[in-house]
């Protein structure tokens, strides 16, 4: 985990402007790759129960739906 | 409440009363992914909003300092994931010192987080009455600078309050522990506050990049 955190480290200070976005698109990438890690090995998610299991992506899944309709219409807003 | 880990009336087994407590705890913790989540909205909804502002205003936040947290964080998870592993073995001197070491790691997170917040009150970069981003900034920098500011307070604050109900939390299972109470058969105690503390711990790993690496290059 120590080593993951490094290469956030690394990865973000650099110069990523080929497109824009592209640093953010790359922070959250490896974020999520750490917070998975530690849902599935320090939580025990790989180990738990399908219940448990379905519990976890349903966080995930609620989520993504609040950030995308939410943002959906917040950006296609015109005429503010 | 029970302590020495009997079987309650309402369970088949020891393994399925093991799983409902576990699922308990997971469920409590979507409600505070929901609850970050709210926050989370809200501090995307803006930065797309001001990308340059929350640009420069990230860049007044100490880097170092945060960096150093985030490892900090991830090793006390660590720890704490050994803690859960040694009650489940049985190891029952080794519990206590790997709670020790999460309480102590969590308590350095939380002293260098006020250390951050003094830099800021000595900047003039908490939000309210005397804020001032840069002298001679502009009403309209001030102000989304401010917002940026009231995201990073409410947000990393949040967090800080969530770490502190932890280390009561571990402070409570080390007093526990001392006594000898975690067996391979009663640890459920352990095992959820550990989930507790490393949900805490991933709502830290997303505010590290979200707050302080914007636009650092």
């Amino acid at each position: 985990m120590v080593g993951t955190m490094l290469t956030v480290y690394a990865a973000t200070i650099d110069l990523n402007r080929y497109f824009s976005g592209l640093n953010i698109i790359v922070a959250l990438v490896i974020a999520t790759c750490k917070a998975s890690l530690v849902v599935l090995f320090f939580m025990h998610g790989k180990y738990s129960p399908k219940r448990t299991q379905l519990v976890i992506v349903c966080s995930v899944f609620w989520l993504a739906i609040m950030l995308f309709m939410t943002m959906s219409d917040y950006l296609t807003r015109p005429w503010s | 409440m029970h302590r020495t880990g009997e079987l309650y009336g309402q369970f088949e087994t020891m393994e399925q009363q093991r799983e409902a407590a576990s699922l308990g705890m997971w469920v409590f913790l979507v409600t505070e992914v929901l609850f970050f989540g709210g926050m989370f909205m809200t501090y995307t909804l803006n930065r797309s909003t001001y990308p340059d502002i929350f640009g420069e205003a990230s860049r007044s936040i100490n880097l170092t300092l945060g960096a150093i947290n985030t490892v900090v964080l991830i090793g006390s998870s660590l720890t704490m994931a050994m803690a859960v592993w040694a009650s489940q073995v049985g190891k029952k001197q080794l519990v206590t010192i790997f709670l020790i070491s999460t309480l102590v790691l969590g308590s350095v997170f939380l002293a260098i987080k006020a250390v951050e917040y003094h830099e800021k009150f000595v900047e003039h970069h908490v939000p309210g009455f005397n804020f001032s981003f840069e002298p001679g900034a502009s009403i309209a920098t001030n102000a989304h600078a401010q917002l940026f500011f009231s995201l990073y307070f409410a947000m990393t604050g949040l967090h800080a309050l969530h770490m502190i109900i932890g280390a009561g939390l571990l402070l409570w299972l080390i007093k526990q522990s001392m006594r000898g109470r975690f067996t391979p058969q009663y640890n459920t105690p352990v095992e959820l506050v550990g989930l507790y503390w490393h949900f805490v711990d991933i709502v830290w790993i997303f505010l590290f990049p979200l707050l302080y690496l914007i636009d650092r290059h």
